[in-house]
């Protein structure tokens, strides 16, 4: 009984391992979609990576100093000692900003009024204006946010310096906030981003390759010839993502490695369990991809198919872009959820 | 004689309201060259893929091989080569590369395997060729590679979907001569076709029309059972009008176009030929040539259609 039974598992494996060797032989031969399995998201990812930013870093500064004193220019000076702000400009008239604004040469205008050393020794508050694009919204509130964070700092070392020379300790301040973000301290748009992308990419490429690959085998007329052959489903199942669930890992592989090269995003971890967790996404993305070919009947079909049950819901359903918690309630649960890529995505949960 | 080696018993196959396949009733021996016959649609793919186990049939039951195709599809499927009528290898693989692909899906292994691979592609004369990705292949060479695929794993039926559309006339002779071969060690070819010049190489015949078998036997039986009558070919001009005018005349029973003639059959022997030629000239008509024919199966079965009852 025992060596029956070992013998049709050998068996069993050496059919799989047939369908693999022919799956792999019709990959080999045709480079382009070997090449979208595996250089395209790599492609994508450096073209993305470098390209969807949200950083804040080097936006053209104009100044309009009406006050010319030596606050005045410290906190000019501390604006563009920052990486995020680059001095363009600086212009007498305040109301030529606005036509920098206009003319793309600023992002953003900072106009400090002529009292406004006299204000602060006077003790009062010195209110400076600031000028914003606002054409990108989730750039213009970045540069708010900095900049509020610029003056907070001037303000604070010149009440120290005051207290100082007027020979007494600075009050402490009342609350003091010690931020400290995890997983991404120096808050790097690549670090979120990068992650996203890699979950994205092999959604669309795992679901792509396999919807295509049966689908094909049905246009040929070679399904049939499959179908007639003693072959059991789960081994034409296996045959089938097996040899596409390879590439899929080693184009994991190559983006985790491009991730790690050209945006420093590094795994911090257990690396088995983000093997684990990639297979097993993987593994439902080939699930899904193979479902689509089964009900597409032409290659150009599954292919629209598996894009748009893919690209769509991946990129704006899983939190990718969209932040899920600003969802609509009814849609935060259950199609949100159901996305494979979702749960991957780290900047939610 | 041993049970045959296909069984046909009221087999119908219907899709939606059509039927593709009604009541189909016939047997194959072991070791015949069996030709079912019929246009595009008759029904004779239809049948192949019931038979294969492809398509489950709405009513009826067949065995081939002994296995009941529909409770014993995985028996069938063993026992039967099927060549189908597209030809459905990978094309992105080499000949040698999809034959060992199907080989090892049939079970077979390792020497086993290759020297029955060098036996098929001997067999169909596929040597030097199969090394080619099949993409490069010529049509000639596709359909014997095909069955080369078909024959791997030694079947005792083979099934052959119109193997020979789309060849040329040596290579259809070529191919003939190889089924010859096959069922001469005792392989039963199931074989359709549309050429009906082809369904003289058969051992018997079965026609399909509109779904119907409408005739069975050798092809010897249905030439003497269904034209008994003399049999003329006419050469005259302007065809159209020779045939109209040809059927209007009392003592012909029959007649049809052939070729760039008409066949004509007589009603009764004591009409002569002469006396056909001079009623045709009376009727204005060049009449160039008529003598008798031996009928051919094409013959037979133009008739056959033409008395087949229409589409219910």
């Amino acid at each position: 009984m025992r060596p029956r039974n070992r013998d049709r598992a050998r068996g069993e494996l050496r059919t799989i391992a047939t369908l693999c060797a022919k799956e792999f032989a019709q990959i080999r031969r045709d480079p382009l979609s070997l090449g979208m399995l595996v250089a395209l998201p790599a492609f994508l990812l450096v073209l993305f990576g470098y390209a969807l930013t949200f950083d804040v870093r080097n936006v053209a500064l104009g100044v309009s100093d009406l006050d010319r004193s030596a606050a005045s220019r410290e906190l000019i000076e501390r604006f563009a000692r920052t990486e995020s702000f680059k001095l363009r400009w600086q212009v007498t008239d305040p109301r030529l900003l606005p036509a920098l604004i206009d003319r793309d040469a600023i992002r953003v205008g900072l106009v400090i009024r002529s009292d406004f050393a006299a204000r602060l020794e006077a003790g009062r508050t010195a209110p400076i204006q600031l000028l914003v694009d606002g054409t990108n919204s989730t750039t213009a509130v970045a540069v708010i946010g900095h900049a509020d964070a610029i003056v907070r700092a001037f303000t604070s070392a010149w009440l120290q310096e005051r207290s100082e020379r007027a020979g007494r300790a600075a009050p402490p301040p009342a609350v003091a906030v010690e931020a400290r973000v995890w997983y991404n301290p120096e808050l790097k748009s690549a670090r979120s981003l990068v992650p996203g992308l890699i979950a994205f990419l092999l959604m669309v490429t795992a679901v792509v390759a396999t919807a295509l690959s049966m689908t094909r085998e049905r246009e040929q007329g070679t399904l049939e010839q499959l179908l007639l052959a003693p072959l059991e489903p789960h081994q034409l199942v296996l045959g089938k993502t097996l040899p596409y669930l390879l590439v899929a890992i080693v184009s994991t592989a190559l983006i985790l490695l491009i991730g790690h090269g050209l945006f420093g995003v590094e795994v911090r971890g257990s690396l088995l369990v983000l093997a684990g967790v990639v297979l097993l996404y993987l593994v439902a993305g080939l699930g899904q991809g193979l479902l689509i070919s089964t009900v597409a009947p032409s290659q150009p079909v599954a292919f629209q198919v598996a894009i748009l049950t893919t690209l769509l819901p991946t990129f704006v359903l899983s939190g990718f872009v969209f932040s899920i918690r600003n969802m609509p309630p009814r849609f935060k649960r259950s199609p949100t959820s159901c996305r494979p890529a979702t749960s991957s995505w780290p900047c939610e949960g | 004689m041993s049970a045959p080696a296909i069984d046909v018993r009221g087999l119908t196959r219907r899709f939606g309201r059509f039927t593709a396949v009604d009541h189909v009733t016939f047997s194959v021996e072991t070791g015949e060259i069996f030709g079912f016959l019929g246009a595009n649609g008759a029904g004779t793919s239809t049948t192949i893929r019931m038979l294969c186990g492809l398509l489950p049939p709405s009513e009826g039951s067949a065995t081939v091989a002994g296995f009941d195709v529909v409770r014993e599809p995985d028996r069938v499927r063993q026992a039967i080569g099927y060549m189908a009528q597209k030809f459905s290898l990978y094309e992105d693989l080499t000949g040698l590369e999809n034959l060992h692909f199907f080989g090892a899906a049939y079970g077979l292994k390792g020497r086993g395997l290759d020297a029955r691979i060098r036996e098929v592609t001997a067999r169909v004369g596929l040597r030097g060729q199969e090394r080619r990705l099949v993409r490069e292949l010529p049509t000639g060479w596709r359909q014997p590679l095909a069955l080369a695929g078909a024959l791997l794993h030694e079947p005792a039926v083979v099934f052959l979907d119109e193997p020979t559309s789309g060849v040329d006339p040596l290579a259809r002779r070529r191919f003939w001569d190889l089924i010859a071969d096959l069922a001469a060690e005792g392989t039963t070819v199931f074989v359709t076709t549309h050429f009906l010049d082809e369904a003289e190489y058969c051992n018997r015949l079965g026609l399909m029309h509109n779904g119907r078998l409408i005739a069975l036997g050798t092809p010897e039986d249905l030439k003497a059972r269904y034209l008994a009558r003399p049999l003329y070919e006419l050469e005259a001009s302007p065809l159209d009008a020779a045939l109209e005018r040809v059927r209007a005349l009392p003592e012909v029973a029959e007649a049809h176009p052939f070729r760039s003639r008409i066949h004509v059959s007589l009603e009764d022997r004591a009409v002569t030929p002469q006396a056909l030629v001079d009623r045709l000239r009376a009727a204005g008509l060049t009449v160039l040539s008529l003598r008798p024919v031996v009928p051919t199966l094409e013959d037979v079965f133009l008739h056959l259609i033409e008395h087949a009852s229409p589409e219910p």
